[in-house]
């Protein structure tokens, strides 16, 4: 019989009690438990960001947390951040610059992008790069990922 | 894949912690920021019966100035935690240098020092930096604490001188003498990757005095290059890069051992352009 613990957290602004199996990885609760499907699933190692959501204001990787850690946590993932607006410009600019394809890596993309555009992070690609080197991307190329990066933190989009 | 099967504690103090690492009936494995473990649980190559996850004990994060100048920083405390202070900044210039080629943003929201050094994974950043700065490692169990030099508690790959039930608790790093430099240098695929090659190094004056040179990722542990840095004391960097072969070389998915030993010359060469 898997162990099973009581936890309480906040995911979008929504608190609840969830009874939780204490092997369960933060993202598969999340996606399964919660039915929020906008955070994904790729390595389930902590290699390729697909995974990355908001865990008390820090960028995490949701497979490398187990969801009983996350008790008393406060939660955002995609599906938070569209509902709040926040990142509605980085939204706007991945749309306008093409910056994703089949959009498997964008989640996650967009939550380390953001993590570094309110870090108050710079438009210096070489910057942004190294920012967003932990999430893979097989589609883009990457560079229109960095050009809606920079053209956010230089205010050409309107969100 | 995922985690097999365990039981989770989360203990409010260091010495409830330590009374559940200490009972010798349970694989028991601490948790601190899950950014090694986990992965490794995922992947089934570690399958402890209980997890005692760190997470709650406060006693073991922060930043502090050292008795005796220098730092102490507790075993918990985050790379973000070290990447956001003035005190590292000043007093562990060596580790401001690295933070930023240890994995990647969301890891470093997460990763601990202490994960690190106790984890000792030969190609990681961190173990490196404590030989380096001659930092002692503070260690605590259900029979008391202890000091171990950072030279003395390397053993080996993901090898260390803890004693089952042992946890870190905390990083003493001595104050650095007026005119301490240092250099940090690293050769990796992709930013954020585990290094295929890197070396810290610390030395006093232009003369590069009482200098030390540690490698990370050339061997099956992080090494420090004694003779190299005799040779570089007597004010021979060329004698210093040829006494580099004194080190067990040691291969990885990455490189050979004949590769490693090139490289570990190409990152003291560009390291001791940057002292
Ligand atoms: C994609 C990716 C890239 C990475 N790249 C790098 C890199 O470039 N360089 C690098 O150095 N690391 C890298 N890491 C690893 C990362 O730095 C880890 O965070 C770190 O190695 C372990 O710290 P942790 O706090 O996460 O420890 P955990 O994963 O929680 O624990 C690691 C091990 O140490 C033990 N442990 C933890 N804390 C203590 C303690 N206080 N006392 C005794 N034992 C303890 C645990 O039982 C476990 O065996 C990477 C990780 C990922 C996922
Ligand atoms: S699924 Fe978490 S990093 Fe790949
Ligand atoms: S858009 Fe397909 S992986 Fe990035």
């Amino acid at each position: 019989m898997a162990q099973t613990r009581m936890i309480r957290l906040t995911v979008n602004g929504e608190t609840g009690s969830y009874t939780v199996p204490v092997r369960q990885n933060l993202v598969d609760f999340i996606r399964n438990d919660l039915g929020l499907t906008g955070s994904h699933v790729g390595c389930e190692h902590g290699v390729c960001g697909a995974c990355s959501i908001e865990v008390n204001g820090d960028l995490v990787r949701g497979c490398l947390m187990f969801a009983v850690q996350a008790d008393g946590a406060e939660i955002t993932t995609i599906e938070g951040l569209a509902e709040s607006g926040r990142g509605a410009a980085l939204r706007a600019a991945f749309t306008a610059r093409n910056a994703l394809q089949c959009g498997y890596c964008t989640p996650g993309m967009l939550a380390t992008a953001l993590d570094y555009v309110e870090g108050g992070g710079a438009a210096d690609r070489d910057a942004i790069r190294a920012h967003l080197s932990g999430n893979y991307c097989r589609c883009t190329g990457y560079q229109s990922i960095v050009d809606a990066v920079c053209d956010v933190i230089e205010g050409r989009v309107e969100a | 894949m995922k985690a097999a099967d365990f039981a989770y504690e989360k203990p409010g103090n260091l010495a409830d912690a330590l009374a559940l690492l200490a009972d010798p009936d349970r694989d028991a494995s601490p948790l601190a920021g899950g950014q090694s473990l986990v992965p490794m649980m995922n992947f089934r190559m570690a399958m402890p019966d209980l997890l005692v996850d760190l997470g709650a004990l406060d006693e073991l994060r922060g930043i502090a100035p050292g008795a005796a100048g220098g730092l102490t920083i507790g075993a918990m405390t985050r790379y973000a935690d070290l990447e956001a202070s003035e005190l590292v900044a000043t007093h562990a210039p060596l580790i401001a240098m690295a933070l930023p080629h240890i994995a990647h943003a969301a890891i470093r929201y997460r990763g601990t020092i202490g994960g690190s050094v106790a984890l000792a994974d030969p190609a990681a950043e961190m173990p490196a930096l404590m030989l380096a700065m001659d930092a002692e490692i503070e260690a605590q169990s259900s029979q008391g604490s202890r000091r171990i030099r950072a030279a003395e508690f390397f053993t080996g790959i993901y090898d260390t001188a803890l004693a089952p039930g042992e946890l870190v608790t905390a990083i003493h790093i001595t104050a650095a003498p007026e005119g301490r430099r240092f250099a940090f240098y690293e050769l990796a695929r992709r930013h954020g990757d585990y290094a295929m090659a890197g070396v810290a190094v610390a030395a006093t004056g232009t003369n590069r005095a009482d200098p030390r040179i540690a490698f990370f990722s050339v061997s099956d542990r992080p090494v420090r290059a004694i003779r190299a840095e005799a040779a570089l004391q007597a004010g021979d960097a060329e004698d210093a890069m040829a006494a580099l072969d004194e080190i067990d070389f040691a291969g990885d998915l990455n490189a050979d051992a004949r590769t490693k030993r090139h490289l570990a010359g190409v990152v003291l060469k560009r390291a001791l352009g940057r002292l």
